[in-house]
């Protein structure tokens, strides 16, 4: 595929490695955040750690959408299909993440509720238009990628009058999660979560462009570079990242140019600004309330708001006590600090968010193994240096 | 879920459809973001929707960053074996 194969060529990964390694300063540590979940995906799935020097670190931050919704939005959703009846509609991995009780859309759906798994948000208007007698909602998450065809589907509703459909927005915001985590006490006090730049995501800047994350870099003089989501991409990132710490620059930098501009897409951004409005605060899953982090429909589209046309409660919800996706999330422990990883949590059996969608950590972790692997080496290493001397 | 591929468009439908060349077989997209889209762009597809498009000279420009390292590490690889 054109504009895939060539950022996985093998033969190149190895030698911008090679390259990374000679650069980074073997006296200190770079512990580099990828903000995005599909760049945790991308990087255990090339087994980029196991290229990268001991000194080296990345810490996966918060931006898997279905591991950031609290619990009591998914609670929610879960209610609006069981007792208000609806066809819920949601994007696949929203289907299989544990709500309060282990209950899941899934297991909802099992038991006799209507829920559908969507790969568009136009299909669940196109079911709202097939299915007139009843109400169909669309349960939406999401950061900025998917923000912007929510609102063209809430748009088109209102424009055709489809009065059987509405949206459950949960949609999120990446810039105000970046705040939040370098606002943490974990960051700025305890400093128990050394942070010295960050990977900014790929597909999410194509909306937003670059200009955002100018504020990180000059505020908390942290580098950031944009990256895409091939292995190149992230490699060549972290190489660029080493570089303008070794230099001491925090700049923005932009290494997927050829998707992200300064500016972003700016008829998406207008679209997404016609249609919603921030939200004072908004609960995420790891991170607590964050203000101004998320959207809600204006109320010009009152009408197709499933907030306002459903009275939905929202109970406070116990998490799985010994799940560790909250700390994960914030970027302080990793799966493997989990008791409960890979037995009994699974993918197949997911017991917290993070373990559900590929782009969730645990997930990652669980199926490319390469921690283990990495551990294996590590261990093969000490002794190829044990026995040399 | 954030799964984003590059498609190339063949045929423009109206302002709002266009026909996109998906893993070889031809599917309908939504390409109301894209300003002046042309047959032949490509675009980064996300849940049927086109969210910008592809800038052909930049792709390049970070293809050949690539490969001047490949050049710069060979130069080096040479000159550690003559040294
Ligand atoms: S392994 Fe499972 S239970 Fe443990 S933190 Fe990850 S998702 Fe939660």
């Amino acid at each position: 595929m054109k504009y895939v194969d060539e950022y996985r060529d093998g033969k190149l990964a190895k030698e911008i490695a090679q390259q990374i390694r000679k650069e980074a300063n073997p006296s200190r540590e770079y512990h580099l955040m990828e903000f995005c979940g599909g760049h945790t995906h991308a990087i255990f799935r090339y087994g980029i750690p196991d290229l990268l020097p001991d000194n080296v670190k990345m810490i996966h931050g918060p931006g898997c959408p279905v591991c950031v919704l609290p619990i009591n939005r998914l609670d929610a959703a879960i209610e609006l299909a069981v007792t208000h009846g609806v066809i819920l509609c949601s994007y696949g991995d929203m289907l299989r993440v544990p709500g309060s009780r282990r209950r899941s859309l899934l297991k909802a759906k099992a038991d006799g509720a209507d829920v559908r798994m969507v790969y568009s948000c136009a299909d669940a208007l196109k079911i709202a238009q097939d299915n007139p007698d009843r109400e169909v909602v669309f349960f939406a998450i999401g950061f900025e990628t998917t923000t912007p065809p929510t609102a063209l589907v809430i748009r088109q509703a209102k424009k055709l009058a489809v009065k059987n459909f509405s949206v459950f927005c949960n949609h999120v915001l990446t810039p105000a999660a970046i705040s939040n985590i370098l606002e943490s006490p974990e960051v700025r006090e305890l400093g128990v979560l050394p942070l010295d730049g960050f990977i900014g995501p790929a597909h999410v800047s194509t909306v937003i462009g670059a200009q955002p994350y100018y504020y990180f870099a000059e505020e908390y003089q942290k580098p950031v570079v944009i990256a895409g989501f091939e292995p190149l991409d992230v490699l060549q990132a972290i190489r660029m990242l080493i570089r303008q710490l070794n230099e001491g620059r925090a700049e923005v930098e932009n290494e997927f140019s050829r998707a992200v501009t300064y500016q972003g897409n700016n008829k998406a951004k207008q679209m997404v600004a016609d249609t919603f409005e921030l939200r004072r605060a908004f609960e995420w899953r790891g991170l607590g309330l964050v203000p101004y982090s998320a959207l809600r429909i204006k109320s010009e589209y009152a009408e197709w708001d499933a907030e306002k046309r459903f009275t939905i409660d929202y109970k406070s919800a116990r998490e799985n006590k010994a799940c560790e996706c909250g700390a994960i999330l914030r970027g302080v422990k990793s799966p493997k600090d989990c008791s409960l990883f890979g037995d009994p949590c699974t993918p197949e059996n997911p017991l917290g968010s993070c373990m559900v969608s590929s782009e969730g950590a645990c997930a990652a972790y669980y199926s490319y193994g390469r921690y283990q692997e990495r551990s294996i080496k590590n261990d093969a290493d000490t002794i190829a240096t044990d026995a040399s001397q | 879920m954030c799964l984003a591929i590059p498609v190339r468009v063949e045929e423009i439908v109206s302002d709002e459809k266009a026909l996109a060349n998906i893993g070889g077989v031809r599917k309908e997209i939504d390409v109301t973001l894209i300003e002046d889209l042309e047959v032949g762009d490509y675009v980064i597809l996300h849940v049927g929707y086109a969210l910008n498009k592809i800038d052909p000279e930049e792709a390049e420009k970070t293809l050949q960053l690539f490969a001047e390292l490949d050049e710069v590490s060979k130069q080096q690889a040479l000159d550690a074996i003559c040294v």
